[in-house]
């Protein structure tokens, strides 16, 4: 069985303003060294798969930046690789015109790499997930069930959540054929939630575009799964392991405070069969200076610390001069953080610097974010 | 095809290093682990591409397991070119003979084809056990405007510790009138780095002589440099102000890792204007716990640090569990440093086991020396190991 990538990287950029305002969802950073497409990336160079085409749309500077030629990946190769996918623009085009909007136009953009494709399947995965799962099973399954798609799907207690963002829920029977689907943003008990991580059959795949093409579709869910439910062979594969998307600022701040607890990073980094990649930055070793009283935090190469850091995520570069206090904080790269600052539930954007003794103060279910760059 | 290239540097890296003991037992000196994420040849690679030198060859001989893997292409240092990049240079067999590397100077004449397919001017002589940060662009610019046969770069050294090094004496014009290989009452203090360049024919000459000269021990120390100072060659001396270390015994490995502690580090590895690259191992970030103390380290990705450590420098994925105390240390990678253990004034090489409330060397005041165990060595629960012992694989 043969088996290509193809990856959504401005997905759901919308559900958090002000990290993608700079910057698509893949590239948006997440921790400590990563970049939220890492993970998806990781996974499905780590089963096997080496050529992955990612959909852009716009502000894909940074991914761009990020991915290169692909080699931190092992992607840099003369068959295969990365393919990234920008939005098709005709010259007569305006700017607008070409750009998606929806998943389903998303797929129709990228017709030239799933149409040249040789492969027979293709996993189709958003940018913001987070998880390490072994795709290779899934593909096992699926060229077993023989299954048009088989969609990864993580059944979750999800007692009193209340999303921001509608979920996209499935409904199966007992041999784990698709019976339903509903998106929700409110739940109750258990409830078995769509990762966004699919494979599914090119042929079928290219029948989809046609006719989407044909009857003018534009909702993936909506137009053309919910339709097809019946007739078409839809499976799900139940994954066991930690599963995290990100949907809001909220999500966000939430999702990097779990990669405190231990079970977290033994799912995502224990394997070392199963490594979470990433672009090599080079930085030296962090730094840990007299004064320096860190407790409880996940921190990247290249910091220096001489103040309190506690229950926070540090990205490279980040200085916490002596007398500063950082707590759950999130402080991407470069942050600078000066004598007898202090910060509580905060989000720094890259290049921040906060001076001296000022107190900048969020809560866990709204944290202060600082933008790119910005002097507090 | 290849292009010409004005200068090819070759960087000497088949050395046992017979004096760091346990740490060399596996691998070849300049695989050896430094300043947590960093192997000692990511020195002179990393100052090779950053003075625009892209064609090295790294000549390898004892244990080159390691070495080669992790050279690789060439790729974390940016040597993977087109025209040029890193190439490794074992011993070969050849049409007449097969030998190996009886010397350094033998080393090189048994690559001279590799050089001179590159149609260079000028040829860098480099060896892979010291860390330090340098320019060879400016030592090449200084032997083309001294129109030299052979400069060497050289450092100053305090005269007591001068009889350890190969000394340099020069005019004040940089010509270089006297040599001398350890001298028991040194009379200069300035110190050969081991860095050379030659002008190309000239060292292709004297290698040729060198190599039918039976007598000779084939080294540049000992053979090359004195017969081109005894016939009167154009030699400079081009001195070298910065950090400099030879990481060649147990004891200057130690104090080279100690070198990047402390608010005003001697040695400063971080920072944009002269990166050093390596070949990246972490498995994720650094995970710090909430029992942890952490007092002037240095920690690099993939550690987890549950227990206390103070003056250490740990390499990639090194794990302290709760309890576990370590000090004034040198700690390689994938090594595991069990609850309740007391590790103090060691080295510890990578994918070692420290078990629990093992105890490994003494406080620095009072120990008799540092404390070495080598590669994969498992420590028993509550072993207690001497202070200056060395531990390796083989004996235990």
């Amino acid at each position: 069985m043969t088996v290509a990538g193809l990856i959504f990287a401005n997905i759901h950029d919308d559900t958090i303003p002000e990290l993608t305002r700079t910057r698509t969802m893949a590239s948006v950073p997440f921790g400590a060294r990563y970049r939220l497409i890492d993970f998806m990336l990781s996974n499905m160079v780590n089963s096997g798969i080496t050529k992955v085409g990612v959909i852009t749309s716009n502000n894909y500077e940074s991914l761009l930046d990020h991915l290169g030629t692909g080699k931190d990946w092992d992607l840099a190769r003369r068959s295969g690789g990365i393919k990234i996918l920008p939005p098709h623009i005709t010259s007569f085009d305006n700017t607008a015109a070409g750009r998606s909007s929806s998943r389903l136009e998303a797929i129709i953009g990228a017709a030239n790499f799933i149409l040249r494709c040789n492969e027979e399947h293709l996993v189709m995965a958003d940018c913001d997930v987070i998880c390490n799962i072994d795709l290779s099973k899934v593909m096992r399954e699926h060229e077993k069930s023989g299954a048009d798609i088989t969609f990864v799907t993580k059944t979750m207690d999800m007692t009193d959540t209340v999303s921001a963002e509608k979920i996209t829920v499935i409904q199966a029977d007992g041999e784990g054929r698709v019976t339903d689907f509903s998106e929700q943003k409110s739940f109750s008990g258990m409830t078995r939630v769509y990762t966004n991580i699919m494979v599914i059959k090119r042929s079928y795949l290219v029948n989809i575009m046609n006719n989407s093409m044909a009857h003018g579709y534009t909702r993936f869910l909506h137009d053309i799964l919910s339709r097809d439910v019946s007739r078409a062979d839809y499976r799900i594969y139940e994954y066991d392991g930690f599963y995290a998307s990100i949907n809001s600022m909220a999500t966000y701040f939430s999702c990097s405070m779990q990669l405190l607890e231990p079970a977290v990073r033994e799912s995502l980094f224990g394997d070392k069969n199963y490594p979470v990649l990433t672009k090599v930055r080079n930085s030296a070793p962090t730094r840990y200076l007299e004064g320096a009283e860190v407790k409880n935090s996940v921190i990247a190469d290249g910091c220096t610390i001489e103040g309190v850091v506690e229950n926070s995520i540090l990205f490279r570069g980040v200085h916490v001069c002596r007398g500063a206090v950082v707590k759950n904080a999130v402080l991407f790269q470069d942050a600078y953080v000066c004598p007898g600052a202090s910060l509580n539930c905060v989000v720094a954007d890259k290049n921040v610097t906060v001076k001296d003794g000022r107190t900048l103060s969020g809560h866990e279910t709204m944290p202060f974010y600082i933008g790119k760059s910005i002097t507090v | 095809m290849f292009k010409k290239k004005e200068c090819v540097a070759m960087l000497l890296a088949g050395g046992q290093g017979s004096r760091l003991y346990a740490l060399t037992t596996k691998t070849a000196k300049p695989a050896v682990q430094f300043g947590g994420k960093y192997r000692i040849i990511d020195f002179p690679l990393s100052n090779c591409i950053n003075s625009g030198i892209d064609t090295v060859g790294v000549l390898t001989q004892y244990q080159p397991l390691v070495l080669n893997e992790y050279i690789g292409n060439g790729q974390p240092w940016d040597l993977d070119r087109v025209w040029g990049g890193v190439t490794v240079l074992p011993p070969y067999q050849g049409q007449k003979s097969a030998d190996w590397y009886k010397g350094t100077a033998n080393a090189i004449y048994q690559n001279l084809k590799f050089i001179n397919r590159y149609d260079t001017d000028h040829v860098i002589i480099l060896s892979g056990d010291h860390i330090y940060k340098m320019d060879y662009a400016k030592m090449l610019a200084y032997h083309k405007e001294k129109n030299a046969d052979c400069t060497i770069a050289v450092i100053d050294v305090p005269i007591e510790e001068a009889s350890r090094f190969g000394l340099m004496s020069a005019h004040e014009d940089g010509t270089i009138y006297k040599f001398t290989e350890k001298p028991k009452n040194p009379d200069s203090t300035k110190a050969s780095m081991g860095i050379y360049i030659f002008r190309r024919d000239k060292l292709e000459q004297y290698l040729v002589a060198d190599e039918a000269d039976e007598t000779s021990s084939n080294d540049f120390g000992k053979n090359i440099i004195p017969n081109m100072l005894a016939d009167g060659q154009r030699m400079f001396a081009y001195s070298f102000e910065g950090y400099w270390k030879d990481v060649g015994t147990i004891s200057s490995l130690w104090e080279a890792n100690m070198d990047l502690l402390g608010s005003q580090p001697t040695l400063r590895i971080g920072g944009d204007d002269w990166r050093i690259y390596s070949r990246h191992s972490a498995r994720g970030p650094q995970f710090v716990g909430c029992e942890a103390e952490i007092d002037n380290c240095y920690v690099t990705e993939g550690c987890e640090i549950y227990g206390k450590i103070k003056n250490c420098v740990l390499g990639a994925n090194v794990k302290v569990e709760a309890g576990a105390y370590v000090e004034d240390s040198v700690i390689m990678s994938n090594t595991v440093i069990s609850a309740g253990a007391d590790v103090r004034y060691s080295i510890i090489d990578s994918g070692v086991c420290v078990g629990e409330n093992a105890c490994v060397g003494a406080s620095r005041e009072s120990a008799k020396g540092v404390t070495v165990i080598g590669e994969d060595v498992k420590i028993q629960n509550g072993e207690i190991i001497a202070d200056g012992a060395m531990i390796s694989d083989t004996n235990i």
